[in-house]
Order: C-alpha cells, then sequence, then structure tokens
C-alpha cells in the first residue's frame, strides 16, 4: 500500500482515496452517512480564505470540514 | 414478499384524510415542491416544545379528494444531529404525540446528487410504509451531463419514482396520480443488516415489537437507529422507550464498545453498497461533462482568499444600505399613520381614561409591533435569496475560522451580522444554525450588537458631550465607532465565555454541504418573507403589546391634578416613582432619577429614552432636530447645582446603552425562540448586570481622573 496522508496535509487540487480512520474518537458518524467511508475517492478542492476549513468534493457534491477532522482521516493520494 | 395487511402503529381509519410527510436532504427543492402541491393551503407553526417549524398542507388528489402532506424538516440521516433532524426522525417513527405518524412517504432526492441522497431514502424505505421517490431537477441534472434511468430505478426499488421538476411545476400530475393510489406498493427492496449487528437488532426490535407497541417494520428501522445513536439529538415531545428496551441498548453499546466496534463503517458502508449497486444500474454519466461548471466557476471567486472577502463585504453592504434605507420610508409611514390614528380617535372619543387606553396604550403598542415588520421583510428577503442562491453556506465557510475562535461556526456569521440592524430578525436568523448550544449563544449574544434603535440615543448624548454649536463630523464618528466595537467585542467575548462554561459542548463540527448555486423561485423568497413576518406578529406581537401597554400605564398614572404639564405628569407617575426607587442603584454611575425614568421607558424601545428625555426636562420634541433638547440637557442639574449631563455621564450613558438589554421586542423573540422564560430573564440578566457594572467602572474611574 502507498503510503498513507492525513486528509489535511494534502496539497489543494489532489485526489486521494480514503483508507483509514484514526483518533481517539473515530470520525463522527455523520461524515460517514454524508459517504466519506473507507474506499471513497474524493478531490481536496480548497481551503477556506483563512486557511479552514476545507471543502473536498466527494461523491459528486461538495462537502466542508474542519481541518481538526481532516486530520484524523488518512487517505491514498491518487494520481 | 409478503406485504403485511395492516402497516403502522396506530390504525388508519377510513374517515381521516391520508396524511402524507415529505422528506428530504436540505437543498434538495423539498420546498418548492411543498408549495406546488399545496399552494396556499398551508399552516406553518411549531412543534410544541422544540422551535422546528411545523409546516402542514394541503393538497388534493387527482379525484380531488383532500390529503394532508406534512413538510418535514430538511435531514441528511435519521440519526439526528439537529432539533430538525430529530423531529423528521421523530414523526416518521411515530414518536410524537401532538403529530400523527404519516401514512405514506415522499422521499424528494435531488436528481444531480442521487448516491448521497438514497442514504436518508435507504434508512425511510425500512420503515416498511409506502414511499413514492421524487427525482428533482431532472433538468439541472441532464444538463449536467447526469441521465437516470427512473424506469430502471422503479423496478428496482419496487415502488413509484417519478421524475420531476419542482420549480417548473413539471411532474406534478405524474405525482398526483401516484399519490392518488389507494394500493401503493412497498417496496421490494431489502438489505442484509451486517452480521456483527444483526443479533442485536433482532433481540431489539423484538422488544420493541413486545414492550413499546411498535409495528414489525417501525421496530426494525428504529432498532437500527438506537444501535447507531451517537450522541443522538433528542427533543422535547417524545415518548421515552420502555426500560426492557432501554437495557437491551445498554447491553450492547457497551459489548461494542468493549470490543471496539467499528459500528458506524459496517451499517452506513453497508447502506452505501446497496445505494452504490442501485446508482451503478441507473444513473448514467456522460462524459461530455468537461471543464468546471458554472458553480466552479463562480466559487473560485467567492471563495477566493482575496476577492471573497471583496464579494462578502459588498454583498454585505448592499443588505445594510437597503435595510437602513429602503426601511426608513415604510417605518415613517407606519409612525405618521398610527399618529394619525391617534388623533383621530382622540378627536372622535371624549377625553378620558378609556380614550387614553386607547390611543397612548393600544394605538402606540400596534405602532410599536408593525415598526419593526419593514427590517424583518427587508432581511429576511435577502436572507432567503442567500439561502435559495446558495450563497449562505459559502458566507458561513468563508466566515467558520473567525467564528471558531470564540466557539462557534460559521453559521452564527449572518444572525450576527444582522443584529446590527435589529437583534429581532437577527434572533430570528439563528434557525439555521443546527446545533442546539451554539444556536442558543447566539441567541444570547445577538443583543450586544448595537442595533439601529441604539442609534439615536448615542446621537443625543454625542451631541450633549461634545459642547458648541456643532460637532465635528469625525469626532461623532469616532465615538459611535467606539460603541459599536465595544458592543461587538462584548458579543464575541460573551460568545466566547459561554461556550466555555454554561453551554459547554463538544467542538462543533462543520461538516456542511456546499450546495450548486441556483437561481431561487422568487414565489420562494416572497413566501420565506411573508412567513418570518407573520410568526413575528403571532408570537412576539401579543407580548410587545401587553408590555407597550403597561409601560404607557406606568408613565400616566396615577393622574396629576388637572392643568399639570407633561413633566409634572410623568414626574408624580409609577414611572416617576419607579425612577427615584431606582436611584440609590443607579447613583454610583452617576445617573439621578430623571435619567432612571428614561432607562425604565426606554424598556419599550432604546429610542425612546430620547423622547423621555424630552418630556422630563420640558424641551420642545422637534422630532429629528434635538437641539432644544440637546440645550435642555445640558442646563439640567441635581438638586445641589451640579449639572447633570456631564460629558462623563453622557458617556457612561452611553457605555450602559451599549450593553444594557432594554428592548421587549427581542426579550418576547428570545422568549418565543427559545421556549421558555428562562433564557430571555438570563439574557436581562447578565447585560444589565455588565452594562451595571461597565458603567459604575467607567464612571467612578472617571471620576477618580478628574473629568
Amino acid at each position: 500500500m502507498a503510503d498513507l496522508v492525513r486528509l489535511s496535509e494534502l496539497p489543494v487540487g489532489s485526489q486521494a482515496t480514503i483508507r483509514e480512520f484514526v483518533g481517539t474518537n473515530s470520525a463522527p458518524l455523520r461524515l460517514r452517512e454524508m459517504g466519506m467511508l473507507v474506499g471513497t475517492g474524493l478531490t481536496f478542492v480548497r481551503k477556506a480564505p483563512l486557511g479552514d476549513p476545507l471543502e473536498i468534493k466527494v461523491r459528486g457534491y461538495r462537502l466542508t470540514l474542519r481541518k481538526t477532522e481532516a486530520e484524523n482521516i488518512m487517505v491514498e493520494p491518487t494520481e | 414478499m409478503a406485504l403485511p395487511t395492516h402497516i403502522g402503529s396506530e390504525p388508519t381509519s377510513h374517515s381521516r384524510q391520508p396524511v402524507y410527510a415529505l422528506v428530504g436532504n436540505p437543498n434538495c427543492g423539498k420546498s418548492t415542491l411543498f408549495n406546488a402541491l399545496t399552494g396556499l393551503k398551508q399552516k406553518v407553526g411549531n412543534y410544541p416544545g422544540v422551535t422546528v417549524e411545523k409546516k402542514i398542507g394541503t393538497s388534493y388528489s387527482q379525484h380531488g379528494q383532500p390529503m394532508t402532506i406534512i413538510d418535514l424538516p430538511g435531514a441528511y440521516s435519521l440519526a439526528a444531529r439537529s432539533p430538525d433532524e430529530a423531529v423528521t426522525r421523530d414523526v416518521l417513527l411515530g414518536r410524537r404525540t401532538d403529530t400523527p405518524q404519516p401514512d405514506r412517504i415522499l422521499c424528494v432526492v435531488d436528481a444531480n446528487n442521487l448516491e448521497r441522497n438514497l442514504y436518508l431514502v435507504h434508512q425511510i424505505l425500512d420503515l416498511g410504509r409506502p414511499v413514492i421517490l421524487i427525482l428533482n431537477m431532472m433538468d439541472v441534472a441532464r444538463k449536467a451531463g447526469i441521465d437516470i434511468r427512473s424506469a430502471r430505478l422503479e423496478r428496482e426499488l419496487g415502488i413509484p419514482v417519478i421524475p420531476c421538476e419542482a420549480i417548473k411545476g413539471k411532474g406534478l400530475v405524474p405525482l398526483r396520480l401516484a399519490m392518488s393510489r389507494p394500493d401503493l406498493p412497498l417496496s421490494k427492496h431489502a438489505w442484509d443488516v451486517p452480521a456483527a449487528i444483526a443479533p442485536a437488532v433482532s433481540e431489539l426490535q423484538a422488544s420493541l415489537t413486545d414492550n413499546d407497541g411498535k409495528s414489525p417494520f417501525t421496530a426494525r428501522a428504529e432498532a437500527l437507529l438506537l444501535l447507531t445513536d451517537q450522541n443522538s439529538v433528542h427533543v422535547a415531545g417524545s415518548a421515552p422507550l420502555k426500560p426492557r428496551t432501554t437495557e437491551i441498548l445498554d447491553h450492547w453499546q457497551k459489548r461494542w464498545a468493549g470490543e471496539g466496534m467499528d459500528w458506524a463503517e459496517a451499517l452506513v458502508s453497508s447502506r452505501y453498497d446497496v445505494i452504490g449497486k442501485l446508482c451503478a444500474d441507473t444513473v448514467i454519466e456522460s462524459p461530455v461533462q468537461n471543464g468546471p461548471s458554472a458553480s466552479d466557476k463562480i466559487d473560485t471567486v467567492v471563495t477566493h482568499p482575496v476577492w471573497g472577502w471583496f464579494v462578502l463585504g459588498s454583498i454585505m453592504t448592499v443588505i445594510f444600505l437597503s435595510i437602513f434605507t429602503f426601511a426608513e420610508y415604510p417605518m415613517n409611514w407606519i409612525d405618521d399613520h398610527t399618529a394619525a390614528l391617534a388623533d383621530w380617535v382622540k378627536g372622535s372619543m371624549s377625553p378620558g381614561d378609556l380614550r387614553d387606553l386607547i390611543t397612548d396604550g393600544a394605538i402606540a403598542g400596534v405602532g410599536g409591533v408593525v415598526i419593526f415588520l419593514p427590517q424583518i421583510l427587508i432581511l429576511f428577503f435577502f436572507i432567503g435569496l442567500l439561502e435559495g442562491t446558495g450563497y449562505m453556506a459559502r458566507a458561513a465557510f468563508i466566515m467558520d475560522r473567525l467564528m471558531s475562535r470564540v466557539g462557534l461556526n460559521g453559521k452564527s456569521f449572518i444572525p450576527m451580522l444582522s443584529s446590527y440592524a435589529c437583534a429581532i430578525p437577527g434572533i430570528m436568523a439563528t434557525r439555521t444554525i443546527e446545533d442546539h448550544k451554539d444556536r442558543l449563544v447566539t441567541i444570547l449574544v445577538a443583543p450586544l450588537m448595537s442595533c439601529s434603535a441604539r442609534l439615536p440615543v448615542y446621537l443625543l448624548m454625542i451631541a450633549a458631550l461634545i459642547p458648541g454649536e456643532s460637532v465635528p463630523v469625525l469626532t461623532k464618528v469616532g465615538i459611535m465607532m467606539m460603541m459599536y466595537f465595544f458592543g461587538t467585542a462584548g458579543a464575541f467575548g460573551f460568545a466566547w465565555l459561554f461556550k466555555r462554561t454554561l453551554l459547554k459542548g463538544e467542538p462543533p463540527l462543520m461538516i456542511m454541504e456546499l450546495p450548486p448555486y441556483r437561481m431561487p423561485g422568487t414565489l420562494d423568497v416572497a413566501r420565506h418573507m411573508v412567513e418570518r413576518a407573520w410568526l413575528f406578529l403571532k408570537r412576539a406581537g401579543t407580548i410587545i403589546l401587553g408590555i407597550s401597554i403597561i409601560l404607557w400605564f406606568l408613565a400616566a398614572y396615577p393622574k396629576a391634578p388637572e392643568g399639570a404639564l407633561p413633566t409634572e405628569q410623568l414626574a408624580q407617575s409609577y414611572a416617576g416613582q419607579a425612577g427615584h426607587f431606582i436611584e440609590p442603584a443607579i447613583k454610583p454611575l452617576g445617573f439621578d432619577w430623571q435619567i432612571g425614568i428614561g432607562l425604565i421607558t426606554s424598556f419599550a424601545a432604546r429610542e425612546v429614552f430620547v423622547s423621555t428625555m424630552s418630556v422630563v426636562f420640558n424641551a420642545e420634541d422637534d422630532g429629528e432636530d434635538t437641539t432644544p433638547l440637546r440645550y435642555a440637557l445640558t442646563s439640567a442639574k441635581w438638586p445641589d447645582g451640579r449639572p447633570l449631563f456631564t460629558p462623563l455621564v453622557c458617556f457612561t450613558l452611553m457605555i450602559f446603552y451599549v450593553f444594557a438589554m432594554q428592548c421587549v421586542a427581542t426579550v418576547a423573540v428570545v422568549r418565543r425562540e427559545t421556549n421558555s422564560w428562562r433564557w430571555p430573564l438570563f439574557q436581562i440578566g447578565y447585560m444589565t448586570g455588565t452594562a451595571w457594572i461597565l458603567s459604575f467602572i467607567v464612571y467612578q474611574a472617571g471620576t477618580a481622573l478628574g473629568f
């Protein structure tokens, strides 16, 4: 398996696949319900003007989440 | 599959008209569809005990039979994260005693985003009720290169699937036809609960059927929900579970926690697996779509690190200018006409207590309620536009970082900003904040933002503060800015404090959808505006009217002897006595009993301070021109001959007005929006307390420093 990085460390504009949820309290249920599951592909669209929150594209729509949440999502960058 | 002949936990009587629930994700066009189906036959109210809007309408079948439609709040999942979602969940599960469990369910999905929208549908199919699936915004999807084979979807799910364009009224006839069918099929969709949680589901399902009297289908759906309930939101008005059920629930949750079972991943992904297969068969995405969409292009500007601020600033400026310029005309009109009406009544009735009650109490009180309407209408016109187009979510996205400094999230931004115009629409706008505690904190601090009613007080005090014929504009603006700054700093400071102490909660999430930009329907925006105005009149109107009459009574009684001047009348009235009564408390702030009267009458609205001062100091009330009053104030003295309105006192008084809660209309709205007297009373306490303490510090320090 390729190297995993935190979603928050992904360069803007790149694509990746979710591989693992880490951290003490695993990803909130709502994040999964919004379609962010292990194996789901996503695009990191942009950061908000002040650097937080982040905007990602997942399952064809746009979702925002805070950096603190993105830090607990390990992704595998795809080409 | 054998269909049960009887569905639901309560008997479906034939005399009752069928009840449909309309459900869907936020931004799927559900409200537009509701409006299209019910037209003007709508009733908007509240679910008892929670501040969630209850919308019920009547629609007619193809055969002219009336059908009840409940427009449930938008939800992403039945595992509720907000009071809105909790109400949707509870109504669908038949947990609410105030709302009948729907017989049939209309699920609206955004055709552009079928996969995620189907998640909620998938949960709802578990309920075992007849469902009609409505694929909304088919036109937009087609333009984006997405085609949905609805016939195929219908076959696979086994329920009616109706393509629709609610905003253009397309697809309504087939929808009504489907709704008119006496025999709606149940979905033959079946999915296997993941093996890891299956035993728990069946055990809980059995208990829910046996002990809580739920139908087998509802019980299974509820079992799935309960087991995966992660700090789910509970709201007042829903029936509690039987102890045996709770026991089983606790047992499994403890066991899973011990085993470190990731039930969320197991359950959610098994649902998405089913949905994924459905979509693979039915959604055809043509590769013609290349390059960024229009929405993407707009976003590169609107959320740009530099241009984003410019756009946000421009939009807010336009909103504020509109409120201040356009609201002024109708507000003056209302003012003039209530005055004219009062005069007319005065002329046509014989003098007496009853006449005064009607003119100075009731008519003035009604005027005091109606006067808020222009601002509310204009602000909600813009909020409707911001929400309808999708910009609202962008504003929250941009402002989130700043708001998170005090523990709030981006969604509190618009309500707080609106409060610069008037806290009432600002507080009413907090309904877009899902998190209950964030919403409450926003409501609590919103009145600290200096509203337009404080302006006349600031202006009068600045005029009295600075000697000389004309006040230099820069000084005026400088002091004014200072007051706005104090208020804003206070609001953020208290938000920070409340989020850390009183209303401590989970660190708020900012999991928010950024919907594609859309052109909102004119009718939807207009309806939104009128609804808000009506809600304000209905909910807050009576309280404001009542307190206005009490305040009038306090100033008008007991009657002074015949021929007394208004000044003398006010001085010996209950309000005047109250002024004397509170004098010991406000003397350390440099205020005497006459100012005290102003502080008390300000409860009707802060700007009343100005007119009260005119009466107290017997200055001619010239409306806009405060010059005579200004002279009257500068010559006002304490009994021992010291001047009353020293520059320090004027400044202290402004500080007091920045922080004190002196607006009955706001109190009334907070009472309605929080559903109890506890929060508005707390608000009066903490704000007025802060006002007193800060004024005390300013006055005493100022005196000590020789000002």
